[in-house]
């Protein structure tokens, strides 16, 4: 997949064309429409909120924030901030409800420091990101919590080219209604969801094998294997004492 | 943009974050623009905690609307009160800025607001 900031900072690579492109392309607003609603999911918002959306490009997200009826908790209020003012002037077009800002989240950001944490007592904030590997996903999610956030990631369509990737962080309660305050919480009840904890892989298996216990002997043998090295089969015998001769 | 969103909008400039001037933002030559919206109660109750209720006093004053109370109306009397409710939703909502600036009290730098979209991007030399 290509990649725009590859080759162009944000707000350079959507001038006016590119903008109205990226807005009319009926698959781009599938997908766009499609990450709000799981966004939505993730957030399990009970009633009408104040939502930032950070990097609102056109305002796809943000009309169907606005468009929710109140059955589905809606319609929410939004106020979003680009960097790109081609994109922003297709959203003034397109007359979405929500508010605009031209900002970079690169740079400082506008927003008051202590409006910025979300409102309750337990309360979640989630975004879609586009990391390239392993070493990204750890950066971020290091970051927030550094930050003082719950981090989780949550990959939808894995493995596939039309991976997604949903970063939810979670701030305060540690548990509400039996269920842990933290990403793990948030996706139980919902379908399809296999949860990877890393907190609890590593207490059991972790410990440095013993050198010279049968299991160290195993394991040097699988390396010279893999090395190419002419290795004797593994038995029952394998790194046991030789009998004392006399 | 909405009076609302005033309320959430301080000074970009990392200096000013950390002083009691840069905010809120003091709107100048502001036009103002009035729109019709369905009064969402339900809404105007979620964010009133969120909501600096001196800041908006300021900004309320500055755009030339009558002095609001001192104290925040508490859940209690905002659902009790039709009128109150219906007044804070003409504020936050309805008041859109179109035109105008919004002036740090700090540093004095003027953010641009055109077509109801505030400009925050810094020039080079005050990033």
């Amino acid at each position: 997949m290509s990649r725009p900031e590859d080759t162009l900072s944000a707000d350079v690579h959507y001038d006016d064309t590119e903008a109205r492109k990226y807005t009319t392309s009926s698959r781009i607003q599938n997908i766009q429409a499609s990450m709000t609603h799981r966004a939505l999911e993730l957030l399990d918002l009970p009633s009408p909120s104040l939502i930032l959306d950070v990097g609102c490009g056109s305002g796809l997200s943000g009309e169907i924030l606005s468009s929710l009826s109140p059955e589905e908790g809606g319609p929410h209020v939004w106020i979003g901030m680009d960097v790109s003012a081609s994109m922003l002037d297709v959203a003034l077009q397109r007359d979405v409800e929500g508010d605009l800002l031209l900002a970079d989240i690169g740079q400082e950001c506008p927003s008051a420091p202590e409006h910025s944490m979300p409102p309750s007592a337990s309360a979640r904030s989630n975004g879609c990101a586009m990391p390239r590997n392993n070493e990204q996903k750890k950066m971020i999610t290091g970051a927030a919590v550094k930050a003082g956030f719950g981090a989780g990631l949550l990959e939808d369509d894995p493995d596939t080219k039309n991976a997604k990737l949903y970063l939810v962080l979670t701030v305060g309660a540690a548990v509400v209604d039996g269920k842990s305050g933290d990403i793990t919480g948030v996706v139980q009840g919902m379908e399809g969801v296999d949860v990877m904890d890393a907190r609890n892989r590593g207490k059991a298996g972790s410990g440095e094998i013993k050198k010279g216990s049968k299991a160290w002997i195993v394991k040097k043998k699988e390396q010279m294997e893999r090395k190419g090295k002419v290795v004797k089969a593994t038995s029952k015998y394998t790194g046991r004492k030789r009998r004392v001769a006399f | 943009m909405k009076v609302l969103s005033l309320n959430f909008l301080t000074c970009a400039v990392k200096a000013c974050k950390s002083t009691t001037g840069s905010y809120p933002l003091h709107p100048k030559d502001a036009e103002l623009v009035e729109d019709n919206l369905e009064v969402n109660s339900e809404l105007l109750l979620n964010i009133m905690p969120r909501i600096d209720w001196p800041a908006l006093s300021t900004t309320a004053t500055e755009l030339g609307f009558p002095s609001l109370p001192a104290q925040p109306p508490t859940k209690e009397e905002l659902e009790a009160d039709e009128k109150m409710l219906r007044d804070l939703h003409h504020l936050l909502m309805e008041t859109q800025m179109m035109e105008g600036k919004l002036v740090c009290g700090n540093c004095g730098h003027e953010y641009a607001v055109r077509e109801g979209i505030a400009n925050f991007l810094l020039p080079a030399h005050l990033v």
